[in-house]
């Protein structure tokens, strides 16, 4: 089947197979940035926006983007640069395998909620598993990154 | 000490903006999608021969390449660990055998255009099996008439106890003193045993390795390994071709954990590019890493303690039963530091010790290296007897370590005689005392809804490298304009080893580290490097990087002389140039460099390969605080505090992480990641769903401190810190809830289950 899709702000005509998972269809179409973890909608590392929303792109039919918006990490360079830094201070991004879909919740819950509480944060990226750091290092991050914020360092 | 300008710093990554800007790093980002998809039909049966294997429907299949099986393959046995040559696991695997092993072991490759086809050829392979009855019970496993490996060319290459009449991987017995006349000495003796699972390293990148055949006709491989130069000779084994065809290459890799320390995936598209000359992928499903990974070893260790009155802890007697799985893999060497690294602990009021262990085959998975590689386990089982010493006299668990633990100076027999060099482990313990507050958390506090607080402690080591046998190199170079590049053979897995590796550098080169890009790691290009594993890259391969540094900055300083027309003894190197004594001459790094590459015959590059007799021990102490639900069983981490002696702490903000990591992994074993195989061997925990890591909701607060030590045959007083870390939660958390309930949990994980009945059981 055909579908018709605004990736990264760009409209992309594709012809798809009715059971190809958006997951699979972003990576054959440039987006390298979404990973798969466990082929069972639980690691959070295909988080893709869906018309704005955190969507895990696993569970999500390519064909249900059809008419739709998509946005990966390959589309938010500089929304995800405004705060990576910070994670990156504390070397919480190690592998890397969970970052995309980690800094694409982030981003989420940042449109959402731009001042969250540590447990806020906790619970809205509850979802995205990551085995090397932890999670503590990922929180100062974030935090360390909205302090700065509040301190108005970040438009110095 | 001179003031540091790299080492001790929190120096970013070199890779991080990259890595959290999801570039194309790893090994299905950077490798075509149009190659061939490869496959494994697994088996069902624990144990089984394949009578009859027919796949002609399956290769009439429009768009299936090649279908192999066992009558395909070379018949040389190998082992996929990835060890030094020659290794310590047994030769005992094919790349298909006409025996399958375990529920999941591989049947037949098959290769084809897209994972769609390559699945329903699968369904089109017809096998008739012969099914066998199995070995399912490791401590059955010893000397049981259903052999796991009756075949006539198994081989064992070192003298390690193996036996495959046996069922034996490996066997030994060691120890100092007379353990039996110190034990009948004792005030109180008593035995317990312990059993931990096999645990999987649920590293976040599963398996993968991509194939094609080079412009030179040469194998190159694309793999998410640890072991880029053990890979080549298992692979030259398993094809039985020459090392000089095969060429490895490491991207970035998304975790490993030990996991990626053996060949898991790289032998099947392997075989199919060598034989089709086709490139070739094979992406593990997370169900295959979970069935056909490379987990933990499943051990039971008993522990008989002999201890005064006063708390002096005069005698440990351990034996360790582990499960190597059906195949070898780290079996001989894992085990080893069951004893060996929970034993030393206790040197200091230790007048006698005995380690004894089998290693067994069973009709599992084959079990393999996961961080703290035999120490995790055998650590949960020496401290939980240590604690369970303490409770029986009532004595504080802080002071009767403080009493008994090792300390700097001392000779650690357990340790094979070793020097405790560098040992903070007393201030260890006396700082995360103070900086969890052990005083006020651990008496056991009743709530108002009826919950109960309480904490537990325990102490851990590891090794750095291991000793006589890991070998870390270093290639550095001076490039025009004055910068660097060092390049290695271990592999950074997302740990920072590309940068702390830097940072040295940067150290001995008086410069800063952005000037110095890193290479790593490559077969062909790097120089040799055991690999990442045992802990061994800051210590080894970081003293390598600060010896070939010295190297180079005397053939920098001779084209200095050159230049200047004077005696290399006349100058010194300055970072950024290369001056008189008296000052009164120059010459800018630049132009050293710029003069390198103009009729010179002078390299202003260096190898050099470093080994270490020793293998200096990290130390820390961890203290847990729990609250746990008496109605439920269930368990909440508050805070885990740890203090950790890695030596010098090379970059703080990683060896924090690296810390953190390793606790919440610890976490995980102790708590929620269960194992269980069913009557016919079938594993239950086949995905992230069944078998639960930690998400940031169960961790807690964590916090890490550094007692630094000073490991004088390290690089800049460097040891170890990436395994080390991954110890104490076992025997920390059990101790806490023995404190909360009253019984002691002496199987992982410590599931709410288990609490909740073994509180029945006490009513």
């Amino acid at each position: 089947m055909e579908i018709t899709l605004t990736l990264n702000g760009k409209k992309i005509t594709a012809s798809v197979d009715a059971d190809t998972l958006l997951l699979h269809f972003l990576r054959a179409h440039g987006c390298p940035s979404v990973k798969c973890g466990c082929e069972s909608t639980v690691c959070g590392l295909c988080t893709v926006l869906l018309n704005g929303k955190p969507v895990l792109s696993c569970a999500v039919l390519a064909a249900r983007a059809d008419g739709q918006s998509v946005t990966t990490l390959e589309g938010l360079q500089e929304e995800a640069s405004d705060f990576i830094g910070f994670i990156a201070d504390q070397g919480a991004e190690q592998c890397g395998f969970c970052n995309p879909g980690y800094v694409m919740n982030t981003i989420a819950l940042l449109r959402e909620n731009p001042d969250p509480t540590d447990e806020e944060i906790c619970a809205y990226l509850a979802g995205n598993l990551c085995r090397c750091s932890g999670y503590e290092g990922q929180l100062r991050g974030i935090r360390a990154y909205l302090n700065a914020k509040k301190a108005g360092e970040l438009h110095g | 000490m001179a003031e540091m300008k790299s080492v001790g710093k929190s120096i970013r990554k070199k890779d991080s903006m990259q890595l959290l800007l999801g570039k194309a790093v790893y090994v299905d980002d950077i490798t075509p999608q149009d190659c061939l998809c490869v496959g494994v039909l697994r088996s069902p049966h624990a144990h089984a021969l394949i009578t009859e294997i027919d796949t002609s429907a399956a290769l009439k299949l429009p768009g299936v390449a090649c279908i192999f099986t066992y009558k395909d393959v070379p018949q040389k046995r190998f082992t996929m660990a990835g060890q030094t040559y020659p290794e310590p696991s047994p030769y005992d695997r094919l790349i298909l055998d006409q025996r399958l092993r375990f529920v999941g072991d591989a049947v037949a490759i098959i290769a084809a255009d897209n994972a769609k086809i390559l699945e329903k050829a699968k369904k089109l392979i017809k096998v008739r099996y012969e099914v066998l009855p199995a070995v399912l019970d490791f401590r059955s496993a010893k000397d049981n008439a259903i052999l796991v490996h009756p075949e006539d060319n198994w081989r064992s290459l070192c003298p390690v106890g193996a036996d495959n009449s046996r069922n034996l991987c490996a066997a030994e017995v060691s120890g100092d003193g007379d353990v039996d006349a110190v034990l009948a000495d004792c005030d109180i003796v008593f035995e317990n045993t312990y059993h931990t699972k096999a645990c999987s390293q649920a590293m976040m990148e599963t398996f993968r390795t991509y194939t094609e055949i080079d412009t030179y006709g040469r194998l190159h491989v694309v793999a998410s390994t640890q072991i880029v130069f053990h890979l080549r000779r298992i692979l030259a084994n398993a094809l039985d071709i020459p090392k000089t065809k095969i060429h490895i290459s490491k991207p970035r890799i998304g975790g490993g954990f030990g996991a990626k320390q053996t060949a898991v995936a790289e032998i099947y598209p392997a075989l199919v590019t060598w034989k089709t000359g086709r490139p070739a992928k094979m992406i593990y499903t997370r169900e295959e890493s979970m069935i056909a990974g490379s987990p933990r070893h499943e051990m039971e260790i008993r522990v008989r303690l002999g201890a005064m009155q006063d708390g002096s802890i005069r005698a440990l007697d351990v034996y360790t039963l582990s499960n190597t799985g059906a195949y070898g893999e780290h079996g001989p060497t894992t085990v080893g530091l069951s004893g060996h690294k929970s034993i030393p602990l206790y040197t200091g009021g230790l007048h006698a010790f005995r380690f004894a262990y089998d290693v067994v085959y069973t009709n599992v998975m084959s079990a393999g290296a996961y961080r703290g590689y035999g120490a995790t386990q055998g650590i949960f089982a020496v401290e939980s007897a240590v604690n369970e010493l303490a409770e029986m006299l009532g004595m504080d668990p802080v002071a009767i370590r403080e009493k008994n633990m090792v300390r700097e100076g001392q000779i650690m027999p357990a340790y094979y005689n070793e020097v405790a060099g560098a040992c903070a482990l007393d201030r260890c313990m006396k700082q995360c005392a103070k900086l969890f507050d052990w005083e006020h958390k651990r008496p056991v506090r009743l709530l108002p809804d009826g919950k109960v607080r309480t904490a537990g402690v325990a102490m851990a080591m590891q090794g750095s490298g291991i000793s006589g046998v890991d070998v870390g190199s270093a290639t550095v170079k001076l490039n025009d304009d004055g910068f660097y590049t060092l390049s290695i053979g271990a592999a950074d897995m997302g740990t920072g080893c590309d940068t702390i590796l830097a940072q040295m550098m940067a150290e001995c080169m008086d410069c800063d580290v952005d000037r110095i890009t890193v290479f790593g790691a490559d077969s062909d290009a790097s120089p040799y490097d055991s690999g990442s594993y045992a802990s061994s890259t800051t210590y080894v391969t970081g003293k390598a990087v600060e010896r070939a540094c010295e190297e180079l900055k005397e053939r920098i300083i001779s084209l200095a002389a050159i230049m200047l027309s004077c005696d290399s003894t006349e100058l010194e190197f300055l970072g950024d140039c290369v001056a008189r004594l008296d000052k009164s001459a120059s010459v800018s790094l630049a132009d050293i460099a710029a003069r390198s590459a103009c009729g010179n015959d002078q390299a202003l590059q260096t190898t050099v390969s470093h080994t270490s007799p020793i293998s200096p021990p990290p130390f820390m102490v961890g203290m847990v605080e729990i609250e746990l639900d008496r109605e439920t069983g269930s368990v909440e981490i508050l805070d885990y505090t740890a203090v950790v002696d890695c030596g010098t702490t090379v970059n703080p903000a990683l060896a924090t992480i690296q810390t953190e990591g390793g606790l919440v992994q610890g976490i995980g074993m102790t708590l929620t990641e269960d194992i269980h195989y069913d009557s016919r061997g079938r594993l239950s925990e086949n995905s992230l769903m069944q078998y639960r890591i930690p998400t940031r909701l169960e961790t807690g607060r964590l916090h890490v401190e550094f007692a630094p030590s000073y490991e004088q045959s390290g690089p800049f007083g460097a040891k170890s810190i990436g395994e080390i870390v991954i110890n104490t939660p076992a025997p920390a958390i059990a101790h806490a809830v023995y404190r909360a309930t009253g019984v002691w949990q002496r199987e992982l994980p410590i599931t709410p289950e288990k609490i909740w009945q073994s509180l029945q059981e006490k009513k």
